[in-house]
């Protein structure tokens, strides 16, 4: 663990100390670190907001599948009712891979939030620190000299400095797993240009590429679940002669079987 | 002596808490070395447990700096790769 312990003290003392070889006069040193805190407070609530930003659109994609998936559901209906079977099959395979890509969506909405809230909570201890920083810059002018002023400027500013590496360090992994999501965004969008959760009924009657590559990305055995589940719904829903088991062999299965 | 759980806040603790939390560390590290995923979890939650209740939680508007800085709580295992190596958490 010396690795990051040590690593993260260096880099503030490193930054403490440069700062404060940037002038002789206390006074000076102090108003200077006091206005290079408050310039990267901004930068963080920039870093915030980019987080909020990138969280706000995974769940305008969430909605729009959402949509799309309860769209797909009726059409497959509607299609299974009037004995388009392959269609209905079509739309519960568009339908299956938006539920996929919506729960992933679920997930890293979730992440993010998480991450939203935790710099916030950091950027709020940071924003209490710069605040005692600023008052003890006044205590420091006032009462010290500056051979001892330099001392205690140090030690205020390693605090601060400490708390902003901290902030740093969740931006950065806040940023990288926005990175990550981004690219799966991407890819959601480029299914959605590509039309793959457009309404079926703009289908032709026969395959196209999209259908092909949906049937590699969807799970089948989820999707034949489904169509048979929704064709038992409908059969007892629509069907008048359907009383009829008590005199079959007991093996209600074989409804299923190709008509 | 002040530790801080990265991402969460700074905690004061006794100088005599040094041998125990040296001793949770390297069975973290242990366990990062031996790729072993689920122990390292235990014992990383371990190590910050122990920094918790032994620990007194400063302020936020306390100007103190670290002694030390332990990895945030939702470290991945392969994050955890890259910072427990080399010596120990506190040097002699």
């Amino acid at each position: 663990m010396a690795g990051l312990s040590g690593r993260m003290s260096t880099v503030v003392k490193a930054k403490v100390s440069k700062l404060l070889d940037r002038a002789e006069d206390p006074a000076e040193t102090l108003d200077y670190s006091y206005q290079k805190q408050v310039e990267q407070l901004q930068n963080v609530k920039k870093g915030i907001a980019d987080v909020v930003t990138a969280k706000k659109r995974l769940q305008m994609q969430e909605s729009s599948l959402q949509q799309s998936v309860v769209k797909l559901d009726t059409q497959a209906r509607q299609a299974l009712a009037s004995g388009h079977e392959d269609l209905a099959r079509t739309a519960l395979e568009r339908k299956n891979v938006a539920q996929t890509e919506l729960q992933t969506l679920d997930g890293q909405v979730n992440e993010l939030e998480d991450q939203q809230q935790k710099l916030t909570d950091s950027e709020q201890k940071l924003r209490a620190k710069i605040e005692a920083f600023r008052t003890k810059k006044e205590v420091i002018k006032a009462q010290y000299s500056a051979a001892e002023a330099q001392v205690r400027i140090s030690e205020a500013a390693t605090g601060v400095g400490e708390q902003m590496a901290d902030v740093g360090l969740a931006m950065q992994r806040a940023v990288d797993k926005t990175e990550n999501m981004r690219a799966r965004a991407d890819a959601v969008s480029e299914l959605e240009a590509a039309g793959t959760f457009d309404d079926i009924t703009q289908l032709g009657s026969g395959e196209d590429d999209i259908d092909r590559q949906l049937k590699q990305l969807s799970s089948q055995p989820a999707v034949d679940d489904e169509l048979t589940k929704m064709k038992s719904e409908l059969g007892a829903g629509t069907a008048p002669e359907a009383p009829q088991i008590a005199a079959g062999e007991g093996k209600p299965a074989s409804e299923s079987d190709p008509a | 002596m002040i530790v801080r759980i990265s991402g969460e806040g700074q905690y004061r603790l006794d100088d005599s808490e040094k041998e125990p939390l040296n001793e949770l560390e390297k069975t973290a590290a242990a366990s990062v070395e031996g790729g072993d995923e689920a122990g390292f979890a235990a014992a990383f939650a371990s190590l910050l447990d122990h920094i918790r209740s032994h620990g007194v939680l400063l302020g936020d508007a306390d100007l103190e700096g670290s002694d030390v800085i332990v990895p945030p709580a939702d470290i991945s295992f392969q994050e955890a790769g890259e910072d427990f190596t080399g010596e120990g958490l506190i040097p002699d």
